[in-house]
Protein backbone atom coordinates (compact mmCIF):
# COMPACT_ATOMS: atom_id res chain seq x y z
CA UNK A 1 0.00 0.00 0.00
CA UNK A 2 1.26 3.48 -0.89
CA UNK A 3 -0.18 5.11 2.24
CA UNK A 4 -0.98 3.87 5.74
CA UNK A 5 -4.43 5.38 5.29
CA UNK A 6 -5.06 2.69 2.64
CA UNK A 7 -3.99 -0.04 5.10
CA UNK A 8 -6.45 1.51 7.58
CA UNK A 9 -9.26 1.40 5.00
CA UNK A 10 -8.43 -2.22 4.27
CA UNK A 11 -8.25 -3.36 7.91
CA UNK A 12 -11.43 -1.51 8.91
CA UNK A 13 -13.24 -3.32 6.10
CA UNK A 14 -12.54 -6.50 8.12
CA UNK A 15 -14.34 -4.92 11.10
CA UNK A 16 -17.24 -4.00 8.82
CA UNK A 17 -17.46 -7.59 7.58
CA UNK A 18 -17.33 -8.80 11.21
CA UNK A 19 -20.68 -7.05 11.67
CA UNK A 20 -19.36 -4.49 14.16
CA UNK A 21 -21.86 -1.72 15.01
CA UNK A 22 -19.04 0.39 16.50
CA UNK A 23 -15.54 0.84 15.15
CA UNK A 24 -12.80 2.95 16.71
CA UNK A 25 -9.84 4.22 14.70
CA UNK A 26 -7.20 5.89 16.84
CA UNK A 27 -3.87 7.29 15.74
CA UNK A 28 -1.49 8.41 18.44
CA UNK A 29 1.51 10.63 17.70
CA UNK A 30 1.89 12.16 21.13
CA UNK A 31 5.50 10.96 21.30
CA UNK A 32 7.66 12.26 18.47
CA UNK A 33 8.91 9.56 16.13
CA UNK A 34 6.31 6.95 17.11
CA UNK A 35 2.92 6.46 15.46
CA UNK A 36 0.53 4.00 17.07
CA UNK A 37 -2.55 2.89 15.15
CA UNK A 38 -5.36 1.13 17.01
CA UNK A 39 -8.47 -0.25 15.32
CA UNK A 40 -11.09 -1.49 17.78
CA UNK A 41 -14.38 -3.15 16.89
CA UNK A 42 -17.19 -4.99 18.63
CA UNK A 43 -17.77 -7.37 15.73
CA UNK A 44 -18.02 -11.17 15.86
CA UNK A 45 -14.33 -11.64 16.75
CA UNK A 46 -12.22 -14.65 15.88
CA UNK A 47 -11.63 -17.99 17.55
CA UNK A 48 -8.11 -18.78 18.62
CA UNK A 49 -7.23 -21.17 15.81
CA UNK A 50 -8.24 -18.52 13.26
CA UNK A 51 -6.45 -15.73 15.13
CA UNK A 52 -3.19 -17.65 14.98
CA UNK A 53 -3.30 -17.64 11.18
CA UNK A 54 -4.40 -14.09 10.38
CA UNK A 55 -0.99 -12.58 9.68
CA UNK A 56 -0.10 -15.43 7.35
CA UNK A 57 -0.42 -13.91 3.85
CA UNK A 58 -2.01 -17.12 2.61
CA UNK A 59 -4.85 -16.99 5.13
CA UNK A 60 -8.31 -15.54 4.46
CA UNK A 61 -11.96 -16.18 5.30
CA UNK A 62 -12.95 -15.02 1.86
CA UNK A 63 -14.33 -17.63 -0.49
CA UNK A 64 -13.55 -15.93 -3.83
CA UNK A 65 -10.02 -17.33 -3.65
CA UNK A 66 -7.94 -18.64 -0.78
CA UNK A 67 -5.40 -15.81 -0.41
CA UNK A 68 -5.72 -12.88 2.03
CA UNK A 69 -3.27 -10.05 2.41
CA UNK A 70 -4.82 -7.35 4.60
CA UNK A 71 -3.28 -7.92 8.04
CA UNK A 72 0.00 -9.24 6.64
CA UNK A 73 0.42 -6.03 4.62
CA UNK A 74 -0.15 -3.91 7.75
CA UNK A 75 2.26 -6.12 9.70
CA UNK A 76 4.87 -5.70 6.98
CA UNK A 77 4.38 -1.90 6.93
CA UNK A 78 4.92 -1.75 10.73
CA UNK A 79 7.79 -4.23 10.94
CA UNK A 80 9.77 -2.61 8.14
CA UNK A 81 10.06 0.49 10.38
CA UNK A 82 11.21 -1.64 13.35
CA UNK A 83 7.70 -1.59 14.82
CA UNK A 84 5.21 -4.32 15.59
CA UNK A 85 1.63 -5.34 14.96
CA UNK A 86 -0.62 -7.29 17.32
CA UNK A 87 -4.15 -8.64 16.98
CA UNK A 88 -6.32 -9.50 19.97
CA UNK A 89 -9.75 -10.96 19.49
CA UNK A 90 -12.62 -12.43 21.50
CA UNK A 91 -15.07 -14.53 19.51
CA UNK A 92 -18.79 -14.16 20.08
CA UNK A 93 -18.88 -17.97 20.22
CA UNK A 94 -16.71 -17.84 23.33
CA UNK A 95 -18.11 -14.66 24.87
CA UNK A 96 -21.58 -13.77 23.53
CA UNK A 97 -21.85 -10.55 25.58
CA UNK A 98 -18.47 -8.97 25.00
CA UNK A 99 -16.61 -9.73 21.81
CA UNK A 100 -14.59 -7.98 19.14
CA UNK A 101 -11.14 -7.40 17.75
CA UNK A 102 -8.33 -4.95 18.44
CA UNK A 103 -5.56 -4.45 15.88
CA UNK A 104 -2.64 -2.38 17.07
CA UNK A 105 0.37 -1.37 14.99
CA UNK A 106 3.35 0.70 15.99
CA UNK A 107 5.51 2.56 13.48
CA UNK A 108 8.84 4.32 13.93
CA UNK A 109 8.20 7.31 11.71
CA UNK A 110 11.84 8.40 11.35
CA UNK A 111 12.70 5.09 9.72
CA UNK A 112 13.36 5.47 6.00
CA UNK A 113 10.93 2.64 5.21
CA UNK A 114 8.01 4.22 7.08
CA UNK A 115 5.15 4.69 4.64
CA UNK A 116 3.45 8.13 4.93
CA UNK A 117 0.08 8.24 6.67
CA UNK A 118 -1.51 9.84 3.60
CA UNK A 119 -5.10 10.93 3.19
CA UNK A 120 -6.92 9.61 6.26
CA UNK A 121 -9.87 11.91 5.54
CA UNK A 122 -10.55 10.07 2.26
CA UNK A 123 -10.39 6.77 4.11
CA UNK A 124 -12.96 7.98 6.67
CA UNK A 125 -15.28 9.34 3.97
CA UNK A 126 -14.99 6.07 2.02
CA UNK A 127 -15.82 4.00 5.11
CA UNK A 128 -18.83 6.13 6.04
CA UNK A 129 -20.07 6.08 2.43
CA UNK A 130 -19.92 2.29 2.37
CA UNK A 131 -21.33 1.67 5.85
CA UNK A 132 -23.50 4.61 6.93
CA UNK A 133 -25.19 2.48 9.60
CA UNK A 134 -21.94 1.86 11.51
CA UNK A 135 -20.68 4.29 14.13
CA UNK A 136 -17.09 5.25 13.52
CA UNK A 137 -15.12 7.10 16.16
CA UNK A 138 -11.86 8.53 14.86
CA UNK A 139 -9.20 10.27 16.88
CA UNK A 140 -5.74 11.43 15.84
CA UNK A 141 -3.58 12.84 18.61
CA UNK A 142 -0.64 14.93 17.40
CA UNK A 143 1.42 16.33 20.27
CA UNK A 144 -1.06 18.17 22.50
CA UNK A 145 -3.69 18.55 19.75
CA UNK A 146 -6.40 16.19 18.56
CA UNK A 147 -8.47 15.66 15.43
CA UNK A 148 -11.76 13.90 16.12
CA UNK A 149 -14.77 12.60 14.22
CA UNK A 150 -17.61 10.78 15.96
CA UNK A 151 -20.42 9.69 13.65
CA UNK A 152 -22.69 8.95 16.63
CA UNK A 153 -22.60 12.66 17.41
CA UNK A 154 -23.38 13.55 13.77
CA UNK A 155 -26.26 11.07 13.81
CA UNK A 156 -27.99 12.90 16.66
CA UNK A 157 -28.00 16.03 14.48
CA UNK A 158 -28.93 14.26 11.22
CA UNK A 159 -31.69 12.01 12.63
CA UNK A 160 -33.03 10.04 9.62
CA UNK A 161 -30.88 11.76 6.96
CA UNK A 162 -28.28 9.10 6.02
CA UNK A 163 -24.62 9.77 6.77
CA UNK A 164 -23.71 8.84 3.20
CA UNK A 165 -25.71 11.63 1.56
CA UNK A 166 -23.30 13.52 -0.69
CA UNK A 167 -23.76 16.83 1.15
CA UNK A 168 -23.08 15.14 4.50
CA UNK A 169 -19.96 13.38 3.17
CA UNK A 170 -18.69 16.73 1.87
CA UNK A 171 -19.33 18.30 5.26
CA UNK A 172 -17.44 15.45 6.99
CA UNK A 173 -14.49 15.86 4.60
CA UNK A 174 -14.22 19.58 5.30
CA UNK A 175 -14.83 19.08 9.03
CA UNK A 176 -11.85 16.72 9.36
CA UNK A 177 -9.57 18.58 6.93
CA UNK A 178 -10.17 21.89 8.70
CA UNK A 179 -9.16 20.33 12.02
CA UNK A 180 -5.89 19.16 10.42
CA UNK A 181 -5.32 22.59 8.86
CA UNK A 182 -5.73 24.22 12.26
CA UNK A 183 -3.08 21.96 13.81
CA UNK A 184 -0.65 22.51 10.95
CA UNK A 185 -1.09 26.29 11.20
CA UNK A 186 -0.17 26.35 14.89
CA UNK B 1 -14.68 26.14 10.65
CA UNK B 2 -17.43 23.58 9.94
CA UNK B 3 -20.00 23.48 12.70
CA UNK B 4 -22.76 21.13 13.76
CA UNK B 5 -25.17 24.02 13.06
CA UNK B 6 -24.15 23.79 9.43
CA UNK B 7 -24.82 20.05 9.49
CA UNK B 8 -28.27 20.74 10.96
CA UNK B 9 -28.94 23.06 8.00
CA UNK B 10 -27.98 20.26 5.58
CA UNK B 11 -30.37 17.96 7.40
CA UNK B 12 -33.23 20.46 7.18
CA UNK B 13 -32.62 20.83 3.44
CA UNK B 14 -32.48 17.06 2.80
CA UNK B 15 -35.24 15.78 5.02
CA UNK B 16 -37.96 15.96 2.34
CA UNK B 17 -35.76 14.38 -0.32
CA UNK B 18 -35.06 11.33 1.86
CA UNK B 19 -38.75 10.58 2.35
CA UNK B 20 -39.45 10.65 -1.40
CA UNK B 21 -36.57 8.46 -2.51
CA UNK B 22 -37.30 5.20 -4.32
CA UNK B 23 -34.09 3.32 -5.17
CA UNK B 24 -35.62 0.22 -6.76
CA UNK B 25 -35.06 1.15 -10.43
CA UNK B 26 -31.76 2.90 -9.81
CA UNK B 27 -28.66 2.37 -11.87
CA UNK B 28 -26.04 0.84 -9.58
CA UNK B 29 -22.32 1.49 -9.73
CA UNK B 30 -20.37 -1.05 -7.66
CA UNK B 31 -16.69 -0.42 -6.88
CA UNK B 32 -14.50 -3.31 -5.69
CA UNK B 33 -12.93 -2.26 -2.37
CA UNK B 34 -11.07 -5.33 -1.10
CA UNK B 35 -7.31 -5.34 -0.44
CA UNK B 36 -6.60 -5.77 -4.16
CA UNK B 37 -8.87 -2.88 -5.19
CA UNK B 38 -7.63 -0.54 -2.48
CA UNK B 39 -3.98 -1.23 -3.33
CA UNK B 40 -4.66 -0.61 -7.03
CA UNK B 41 -6.32 2.79 -6.41
CA UNK B 42 -10.05 2.13 -5.89
CA UNK B 43 -10.45 4.83 -3.23
CA UNK B 44 -10.09 7.81 -5.63
CA UNK B 45 -12.20 5.95 -8.23
CA UNK B 46 -15.08 5.65 -5.76
CA UNK B 47 -14.70 9.31 -4.79
CA UNK B 48 -14.72 10.37 -8.47
CA UNK B 49 -17.95 8.43 -9.14
CA UNK B 50 -19.69 9.94 -6.11
CA UNK B 51 -18.51 13.43 -7.02
CA UNK B 52 -19.46 13.18 -10.73
CA UNK B 53 -22.88 11.66 -10.02
CA UNK B 54 -23.64 14.40 -7.53
CA UNK B 55 -22.29 17.14 -9.84
CA UNK B 56 -24.68 15.89 -12.55
CA UNK B 57 -27.50 15.99 -9.96
CA UNK B 58 -28.16 12.27 -10.55
CA UNK B 59 -27.82 11.05 -6.93
CA UNK B 60 -31.52 10.15 -6.90
CA UNK B 61 -31.19 7.87 -9.93
CA UNK B 62 -27.69 6.44 -9.59
CA UNK B 63 -26.52 4.58 -6.48
CA UNK B 64 -22.77 4.25 -5.92
CA UNK B 65 -21.84 1.34 -3.63
CA UNK B 66 -18.82 -0.69 -2.55
CA UNK B 67 -18.20 -4.40 -2.59
CA UNK B 68 -15.41 -6.81 -1.72
CA UNK B 69 -13.17 -8.71 -4.11
CA UNK B 70 -14.83 -9.25 -7.48
CA UNK B 71 -12.27 -11.97 -8.26
CA UNK B 72 -10.18 -10.43 -11.01
CA UNK B 73 -7.49 -8.73 -8.97
CA UNK B 74 -5.14 -8.21 -11.91
CA UNK B 75 -7.75 -5.89 -13.47
CA UNK B 76 -8.37 -3.74 -10.36
CA UNK B 77 -9.72 -1.15 -9.83
CA UNK B 78 -12.82 -2.94 -11.15
CA UNK B 79 -16.21 -1.24 -11.39
CA UNK B 80 -19.51 -2.93 -12.29
CA UNK B 81 -22.46 -0.98 -13.68
CA UNK B 82 -25.98 -2.37 -13.42
CA UNK B 83 -28.67 -0.60 -15.43
CA UNK B 84 -32.21 -1.94 -14.95
CA UNK B 85 -33.14 -4.25 -17.82
CA UNK B 86 -29.64 -4.36 -19.30
CA UNK B 87 -26.67 -6.66 -19.07
CA UNK B 88 -24.04 -5.85 -16.44
CA UNK B 89 -21.02 -3.87 -17.72
CA UNK B 90 -17.63 -4.47 -16.08
CA UNK B 91 -15.03 -1.70 -16.32
CA UNK B 92 -11.43 -2.52 -15.50
CA UNK B 93 -8.19 -0.70 -14.58
CA UNK B 94 -10.21 2.36 -13.65
CA UNK B 95 -8.95 5.72 -12.43
CA UNK B 96 -10.63 8.99 -11.50
CA UNK B 97 -10.54 10.34 -15.09
CA UNK B 98 -12.04 7.15 -16.50
CA UNK B 99 -14.72 7.27 -13.80
CA UNK B 100 -15.78 10.76 -14.91
CA UNK B 101 -15.99 9.61 -18.52
CA UNK B 102 -18.12 6.58 -17.57
CA UNK B 103 -20.53 8.84 -15.67
CA UNK B 104 -20.85 11.26 -18.60
CA UNK B 105 -21.03 8.81 -21.50
CA UNK B 106 -22.56 5.67 -20.00
CA UNK B 107 -24.58 6.62 -16.92
CA UNK B 108 -25.92 9.89 -18.34
CA UNK B 109 -25.44 9.44 -22.09
CA UNK B 110 -26.44 5.75 -22.24
CA UNK B 111 -23.43 4.62 -24.32
CA UNK B 112 -21.05 2.05 -22.83
CA UNK B 113 -17.41 3.22 -22.85
CA UNK B 114 -16.24 0.11 -24.68
CA UNK B 115 -12.51 0.81 -24.45
CA UNK B 116 -12.53 0.48 -20.62
CA UNK B 117 -14.59 -2.71 -20.42
CA UNK B 118 -13.28 -6.13 -19.45
CA UNK B 119 -14.17 -7.49 -22.92
CA UNK B 120 -11.72 -5.02 -24.41
CA UNK B 121 -8.91 -6.04 -22.01
CA UNK B 122 -8.96 -9.82 -22.32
Amino acid sequence: MKELSLNILDIVENSVKAGAPNIGIDIDETIRGILTLTITDNGCGMEEHILRGVTDPFYTTRTTRPVGMGLSLLKLAAEQTGGTMTVESVSEKVSPDKHGTVVRAEFFTDHIDCVPLGDVTSTLVTLIQGSPEIDFHYTHRIGDSMVELDTAQLRTVLEDVPLNSFEVLQWIESFVNEQYAEIHNQ
Amino acid sequence: MKSLAELAAIKAKMKDKVALRDDSDNTRVVVGMATCGIAAGARPVLAAFIEAVSAADMSDKITVTQTGCIGMCQYEPVVEVYVAGQEKVTYVKMDAERAKKVVEEHLIGGTVVAEYTINNSL
